[in-house]
């Protein structure tokens, strides 16, 4: 396959009419891309405070029939999600991502609640899972995978409810990129022998920083098609409910 | 597939005469541009976006090679491989090697115009693999075993009942007494029957919207969320892709999706947007073991530096088939090939040759409305137009048609004697339809009157009526 690689850039080159880009060239598209800088970020949430950043986070999210459920603190969360499920005719079972943000969820207050910790199977029905944040200006939610939050959480179960903190709402993609990039950061190397792949893997080199996680996952309302007629489903696929769970204490 | 571009009039004219699709047609019609508009007024900055939109392509199209190498090294830091297709042939090649290495006998798809590109499905199925499409739309022609007719939308030339068919035709495990009556039951019932595939299938296939040099990502945009269980479950995810997907950084990325969705579905955002990087990590508990990305070439570098180069921009967004008037009239069968459209009459030419696909950049009216919505603003009429230069440049036009545009040419570059004819034609044309106003037929314009009438010309031409204007314009100053 080495011969298409060389021929592939070759013909670029050739099409192209030039040599391979010399250092100095090569020296100012990395500092383009290390710099990453911002493009035109529209004005619609980037004006805002942070409380009219929730509001039109809120506003966008039910517009694409995300449905949002304020709380005043995380005690409340399990009496929220027993309303909810009850209320929609849900049974009263839910995967939860086994992440230590969410660890502070007295789920004992509701002991009719059956909880099962880890990735979701093709039988759960409803999952639970937190997220890194949330996007005002589509109403759009970031997740990301790791150890405690495994993606199958946020496509397998007919129902998927998104624990969002006030804090973590932002206005742009940007910001949200912003947030991975320090999740990179912060993330301790993996200890040796644990790592999946080791070929090819120079992540902790200080030429390559360390990847973002494996699956990021933006998403904007429950799953949907309108690939019969034009007529918009819910739950092509995916879930067929999302509801984010707003905890705000103002 | 096997092109049938060559055959484009009479495709057209199935189409035309087919009541099912001009059925489907008409609700695409007004749906898609509708609620576009809708969308770019709810966002003030969307022509700016369009601009830098155009800018990050023409840049990453200027220093591909670049931007491959970086993209390359980061897919193969993340613990993910790269493998390199010249050509349709060697990406199934690479695609049934991958396939093969992880044993796999259910390969789960998520939609990929390059998939249908390069003829993925046929291929695996002809070495014992067996590809199942998984996007509601894909899925249906797939059953019916046909080619998509929208790049976004693959089963828009069918009604509802055409789906039923299809299902009642291939689940034949279920009752056949149920109802299908409406496209929430044929919604649930193609959920239903593909669950079990998606935890079942061995490798998943996707296509990609952008890749991103700086981190090695890949990125899809999808309604359904097919395209993430087919790329989380299996043990393998294989990404197939064309070379030009390269965006530099996430920062890049983000302006290309604001106008993506916008200008597809009218949508503010798609449902899910995924960004994809490596093999799953120490610690996770799902996620693929391998990751690779099968980049294809397929004809693309060689329209870089050319009078194609613009094409290459193209996010595969449909905006430019949603407001022909062409693709509106006679679907998307009809351009014989994978991409239909505005789009596919400039890209066809370029990938199976202008010989094949020659009629294609001849079916537009010029309206322009193509290029008016398209979010990186490629010219599309322009491009098409180099194709018809080219294709009289190389002889492939018929011989009347080219001694016919001759004596055209040669009358036009002759005002004089242009004039003259032109005022002795409107003479006579408005003294023989004066009673009626319109002639029903018209010596050596049969094509056109057999579809409409000609209108008769009344009193004197526009270039003499606007010489007089000027001439008045001229004393009255």
């Amino acid at each position: 396959m080495s011969g298409a690689r060389d021929d592939i850039l070759g013909g670029i080159r050739r099409a192209l009419r030039r040599a391979p880009l010399l250092d100095c060239e090569r020296a100012e598209l990395a500092e383009r891309v290390a710099a990453h800088r911002r493009n035109l970020v529209p004005a619609r949430a980037a004006a805002l405070s942070h409380k009219g950043r929730i509001e039109l986070f809120v506003a966008m999210a039910e517009a694409v029939q995300t449905t949002v459920a304020r709380v005043a603190s995380e005690a409340e969360i399990p009496a929220e999600v027993a309303r909810y499920l009850a209320a929609e005719n849900l049974p009263a079972e839910l995967t939860v991502a086994p992440d230590a943000s969410l660890a502070g969820i007295p789920w004992e207050a509701r002991p009719l609640l059956q909880i099962r910790r880890g990735r979701a199977e093709a039988q759960d029905a409803v999952s639970l899972t937190p997220c890194l944040a949330g996007i005002a200006e589509t109403g759009t939610l970031m997740l990301v995978s790791g150890p405690g939050t495994p993606s199958t959480l946020n496509f397998l179960p007919d129902t998927h409810i998104v624990v969002l903190h006030a804090g973590q709402v932002v206005a742009s993609y940007e910001d949200g990129w912003d947030l991975l990039r320090a999740l990179r950061q912060n993330d301790p190397p993996p200890p040796a022998g644990e790592v999946v792949r080791r070929e090819g893997d120079g992540r902790e080199g200080a030429d390559n920083p360390p990847a973002p996680p494996r699956t990021v996952n933006l998403i904007t309302g429950p799953s949907r098609t309108g690939d019969i007629e034009q007529r918009i489903q819910l739950g092509a696929h995916g879930p067929r409910r999302l509801v984010v769970i707003l905890e705000d204490r103002n | 597939m096997q092109p049938t571009s060559h055959s484009f009039p009479e495709n057209a004219r199935a189409g035309l005469a087919d009541p099912v699709l001009q059925q489907a047609l008409g609700l695409a019609r007004t749906g898609f541009p509708q609620r576009r508009l809708e969308a770019i007024a709810r966002l003030p900055e969307f022509e700016a976006l369009r601009e830098e939109g155009r800018a990050i392509k023409d840049h990453v199209l200027a220093h591909l090679d670049f931007y491959l190498e970086l993209y390359e090294r980061n897919v193969t830091a993340s613990g993910g491989h790269v493998h390199w297709a010249r050509t349709a042939e060697e990406a199934r090649a690479a695609v049934l090697d991958i396939c093969r290495a992880a044993n796999a006998r259910i390969v789960t798809k998520g939609k990929s115009m390059v998939a249908e590109e390069i003829a993925l499905n046929d291929h695996l199925e002809q070495n014992g693999i067996t590809p199942v499409e998984t996007d509601l739309g894909e899925y249906i022609i797939q059953l019916r075993h046909e080619p998509p007719s929208h790049i976004i939308a693959p089963a828009i030339h069918l009604m509802k009942e055409q789906v039923a068919d299809a299902f009642r035709g291939a689940h034949t495990e279920l009752d056949p007494a149920r109802p299908l009556a409406d496209p929430r039951a044929l919604c649930d019932e193609a959920r239903t029957v593909l669950r079990p595939r998606f935890l079942s299938a061995d490798v998943g296939i996707t296509g990609a919207n952008f890749l991103v040099a700086e981190t090695g990502s890949s990125i899809i945009v999808t309604n359904e969320g097919n395209g993430d269980l087919t790329q989380i479950l299996p043990r393998v995810h294989i990404v197939v892709t064309g070379i030009e997907k390269i965006v530099p950084t996430l920062e890049d990325a983000a302006t290309l999706l604001r106008l993506l969705a916008r200008s597809a579905t009218g949508q503010e955002f798609s449902s899910y947007t995924t960004i994809s990087t490596g093999p799953r990590r120490a610690g996770d508990l799902d996620g693929p073991e391998e990751y690779h990305v099968v980049l294809v070439d397929n004809g693309r570098s060689a329209l870089l530096g050319g009078e194609f180069q613009d094409m290459l921009r193209c996010l595969r967004c449909a905006a430019c088939l949603n407001h022909c008037p062409v693709y509106a009239a006679v679907g998307g069968h009809a351009y014989g090939w994978v991409y239909p459209g505005p789009m596919g009459a400039v890209l066809t030419p370029a990938l199976v040759g202008v010989g094949e696909a020659s009629h294609l950049p001849n079916a537009s009216t010029f309206c322009g409305r193509c290029e008016s919505v398209c979010p990186v603003k490629i010219p599309l009429p322009k491009m098409m137009r180099h194709w018809r230069e080219r294709e009289f440049a190389w002889k492939l036009t018929p011989p009347v048609y080219r001694s016919g545009l001759k004596l055209w040419a040669w009358v036009a570059q002759r005002p004089p004697l242009y004039h003259a004819l032109a005022g002795i034609a409107a003479r006579v044309l408005g003294w023989a339809g004066v009673y009626r106003g319109r002639f029903r037929s018209l010596p050596l314009a049969s094509g056109w009157t057999a579809v409409r009438d000609m209108p008769a010309p009344q009193g004197r031409s526009f270039q003499s009526l606007w010489a007089e204007h000027q001439r008045r314009a001229g004393k009255a100053r």
